[in-house]
């Protein structure tokens, strides 16, 4: 695991020295960043735009790592990203789960697709708009099984997503909301299986983002995803985090934040840092 | 200041607080004429070496649109020009502009910023004012 992230580490610095080699043509940050099971987003939520910098006639192809460390636990996930005509997108991600004292990693799959149905964030007067899904598939589900998950294989999740640019907005810099309603039975986005004693069937989850971009490749901004509370063994929390994304070129991001994710399995406050780095090849 | 935190208040409570800066006036900012002219010089050198863009003036006369350019930029950023030029639809007329061609014109525009030293917001403000012009000038 460690190697994978000097090998993503070492491929986005060299591309740091190279300006967008094979990038597509839209504007730099326009990518957005990937968020935690593989969209383009933010960290912990998908929006409206479509992954890389493809445009009309494009295509894209991207990889990402992020990794999050918390009192109690660890979140490494690794994925994969395509994208076409800046109206398509389909994504692979890898999530593993590592407890403290526990051996062996917890590990979740997830394959995502999103699809843009309006507008462009930055010229269209009205948002963004995108839907997508996400089926994620628990490789490791015994522990799912053991705090009472009504399934610990597999599940889906459903996402309405929009996002909207006001340029030069907020004291002359720009400003970017994103608002998402997802549908999801998820415990811990899916890490504690799907559905549970105390609520089995879907509940509607709001995620909201902001930011204001202080150059036209720096950000800065936070973000709230709201989750289900399905299970009556634990308490589920929201995640929140506060983050900062540079975009030193149209090959690559690199994202640093401060993250709540509230109470897991039981262990209280969890926080910490959430590093993610993004490359986009094509 | 006030509005300045009104502003990142609003941005951390998830509303906005969208034109409230909006006064179209930041010609001053831009570095007035001499800032101006200094941007579109900027220009229109990168234009002249952007193999991609540099075929869409073939042919245009480059002291004529040195000085249409100047005056909108100075219109729209409030400075004490009319703009004379021909509207931006006839302008692009059958230039079957792409998206992707836009995108780059917006790029060598921020870059002639940049190089012009022109603020990040007054920047952001000429984007601002140009970017309703897009349907006008795609795909004609």
């Amino acid at each position: 695991m460690k190697t994978k992230l000097i090998t993503l580490t070492a491929v986005a610095i060299s591309t740091l020295a190279v300006a967008d080699v094979n990038a597509g043509s839209r504007l730099i940050a326009t990518s957005g960043v990937t968020q935690l099971e593989g969209g383009a987003g933010g960290g912990l939520t998908p929006w409206a735009v479509i992954s890389g910098y493809a445009d009309e006639g494009e295509y894209s192809i991207g990889a990402f790592h992020t990794s999050t460390d918390v009192q109690d636990f660890r979140l490494k996930v690794n994925g994969v990203s395509a994208s076409y005509d800046n109206r398509f997108e389909i994504s692979a991600a890898l999530q593993s789960f590592e407890i403290k004292g526990v051996a062996g990693d917890l590990r979740q799959e997830i394959y995502g697709a999103k699809y843009r149905i309006y507008g462009d964030a930055i010229y269209s007067a009205l948002p963004q708009v995108a839907a997508g899904i996400q089926y994620k598939r628990l490789l490791d589900g015994d522990i799912a099984d053991a705090v009472g998950a009504e399934d610990s294989d597999s599940g889906i999740d459903y996402y309405v997503s929009a996002t909207k640019v006001h340029l030069a907005a907020v004291a002359g810099y720009h400003f970017l909301w994103n608002a998402t309603l997802r549908a999801t039975q998820a415990n811990q986005m899916g890490l504690l299986g799907y559905g549970g004693d105390d609520e089995s069937g879907y509940t509607l989850q709001p995620e909201v983002s902001a930011l204001v971009l202080l150059t036209d490749d720096l950000a800065l901004g936070a973000e709230y995803r709201k989750k289900p509370d399905n299970l009556s063994a634990f308490d589920e929390d929201s995640f929140s985090d506060l983050f900062v994304a540079w975009f030193p070129n149209k090959n690559v991001n690199l994202t640093l934040a401060y993250a709540d994710l509230g109470s897991i399995a039981g262990s209280e406050d969890q926080d910490g840092f959430y590093f993610s780095i993004s490359s986009w090849f094509k | 200041m006030i509005k300045k935190l009104t502003c990142i208040a609003a941005l951390f409570t998830g509303l906005a607080c969208f034109n409230v800066a909006q006064a179209d006036d930041y010609y001053q900012e831009l570095g007035g004429k001499e800032g101006v002219e200094k941007i579109v010089d900027n220009f229109i050198n990168e234009i002249s070496f952007d193999q991609n863009i540099v075929k869409f003036f073939e042919g245009t006369d480059i002291t004529r649109l040195r000085e249409k350019l100047i005056e909108q930029f100075c219109h729209e950023s409030g400075g004490p020009c009319e703009y004379t030029g021909d509207s931006m639809k006839d302008v692009h007329a059958g230039m079957k502009i792409t998206k992707a061609e836009f995108n780059r014109v917006v790029e060598l525009l921020q870059a002639a910023m940049d190089d012009a030293g022109t603020p990040q917001t007054a920047q952001n403000r000429l984007i601002r004012s140009l970017a309703p012009m897009r349907p006008d000038i795609i795909h004609q």
